[in-house]
């Protein structure tokens, strides 16, 4: 199985290091070249303007946009949330616009209320997910084939509709892999991604 | 339950920067061109390095009203400066809201002796670095983010190259020690054995390593990241070209793609003049802004 990161800008690294101790081959995405032959696609966190903006200026918009819509498996942190939003809250462009979601950027305050909790999210089960929340966004609004998969107190932060799989915060800095590893068994069909 | 300016919640922050450009500007209009061109976060100031160097005296804190205007006109997020050991300055900064501090040679010194105790506070600190035992010594302070000194407002490379080759060369060596000498290493380096500890082990500084200090070009820029930075300052270098827009996209650009010399080549061409820059050997020792600080 063959794993592409989105690696234009932010911790690709990270999701990198996660994806492999999992077994799963991975590939850097900089160019449309990199997305023949992938089972999966990770957009990783960063900066979502930046991410947006060189992923528009680097054609990839319309080649991954496609290939999701194909049905090819994603999963977005963060700043990947965004960009996979069809809405922005605040009137930005949307970039690929693959998930029923607005999205509202940075909703959770500047880099000093950035924030770890310990959260409950059902499709991982038992213990509770580490999560690491940095200038993290959340979801104002879910179309109607869109599932919650995670809140904090009130607030959206994980969703998943169909292929597609987006959280606000990064399990790709913690030693956690549960989410990298549902991503890869129950989405891209790995069997026993350990 | 929510746990605010933990370690994990700082480094990360850096860790988001990655692969990306951090661009001096001096007001809300050069933010939005920096953002346009798709810098990864903006660094506020009263004025970029080589202004600095020419208007001489000493160098603070910028203007409140200057960090709050950036702040108001971009989305990215905004670093800040104070002078190194300045508790007060970071803590001003702290309380604007500032993303990130930056605990800077570029500004006078404020105290000769001792760094801010950057464990203490809420918002995450970059620091300068001229080889492993100061980046160490920094992060053992709290720095969540290190860059390379350099010789800020140069346009001249040869600085941040040395130190980074110097910080690299480091860890590749430290990496093949054996434990007891590891502990020899850290009387050597100053620099704590714990944290050394992890450089053998994990190969890499345990938290971002950017370049700073020089970067004028897109090629520069490149250059950096081949020596294995995970990314980029660039100060005086873009609103001191001709074409700052074009110019900072391009060096956006290179530090991406930056084994793509077709690209850069591309990039490069047609930009205009690049900052002037200036001769290491004909700055007088205290002109010098990477030997502040230890």
């Amino acid at each position: 199985m063959k794993i592409g990161i989105v690696a234009v800008q932010g911790a690709f690294r990270e999701h990198n290091r996660m994806l492999r101790g999992l077994g799963a081959e991975t590939v850097d995405v900089k160019r449309t070249s990199h997305l023949d032959g992938l089972d999966g696609l990770v957009l990783p966190g960063g900066e979502s303007t930046s991410i947006g903006r060189l992923m528009r200026e680097y054609g990839l918009i319309q080649p991954i946009r496609e290939l999701v819509q194909k049905g090819l498996p994603m999963f977005g942190t963060c700043a990947g949330m965004i960009v996979m939003a069809t809405e922005i809250a605040g009137g930005e462009e949307p970039h690929l616009a693959v998930m029923d979601v607005t999205v509202n950027r940075n909703s959770f305050g500047r880099q000093k209320d950035s924030f770890e909790a310990n959260l409950h999210v059902p499709i991982l089960g038992n213990p509770d997910f580490p999560a690491v929340f940095i200038r993290a966004p959340h979801i104002e609004r879910i179309g109607e084939s869109v599932e919650t998969i995670a809140e904090y107190e009130g607030r959206i932060v994980g969703v998943r509709q169909g292929n597609c799989l987006a959280i606000s915060f990064h399990p790709e800095l913690t030693d956690d892999s549960r989410f990298h590893q549902y991503f890869l068994e129950h989405m891209v069909g790995v069997k026993n991604a350990s | 339950m929510a746990n605010v300016g933990t370690e994990r919640v700082k480094r990360g922050m850096a860790e988001m920067q990655k692969g990306g450009v951090i661009m001096d500007v001096i007001n809300g209009e050069q933010a939005k061109i920096a953002e346009a061109a798709g810098a990864c976060a903006v660094m506020a100031l009263e004025r970029v390095p080589s202004d600095i160097r020419a208007a001489g005296g000493v160098a603070r804190m910028a203007d409140p009203t200057i960090i709050e205007e950036v702040m108001k006109s971009v989305s990215i997020p905004v670093m800040a400066k104070c002078r190194i050991g300045h508790i007060v300055e970071a803590r001003v900064l702290e309380s604007l809201g500032v993303d990130y501090l930056d605990e800077s040679e570029v500004l006078t010194p404020a105290d000769d002796k001792y760094h801010v105790d950057k464990s203490s506070f809420t918002v995450p600190f970059v620091c300068g670095a001229r080889d492993l035992g100061e980046a160490l010594r920094r992060i053992s302070e709290g720095a969540a983010m290190i860059r390379t000194k350099g010789e800020p407002g140069t346009g001249n490379i040869i600085e941040a190259v040395k130190h980074q080759r110097m910080m690299q060369g480091q860890i590749r060596r430290i990496q093949a020690m054996s434990r007891d000498e590891l502990s020899a290493e850290a009387k050597n380096l100053g620099a704590p054995y714990e944290l050394l500890l992890q450089v053998h082990e994990m190969g890499k500084l345990p938290v971002v390593n950017f370049a700073a200090g020089g970067i004028a070009t897109p090629a520069d820029a490149a250059l950096m990241m081949e020596l294995g930075s995970d990314g980029v300052f660039v100060g005086s270098g873009v609103f001191k070209s001709e074409n700052p827009e074009k110019f900072g996209r391009a060096i956006v650009q290179a530090t991406t793609h930056y084994q793509d010399y077709a690209l850069i080549a591309e990039l490069s061409k047609g930009l205009g003049t690049a900052m002037k820059g200036i001769d290491l050997n004909t700055l007088r020792e205290d002109e010098r802004m990477a030997s502040r600080g230890w």
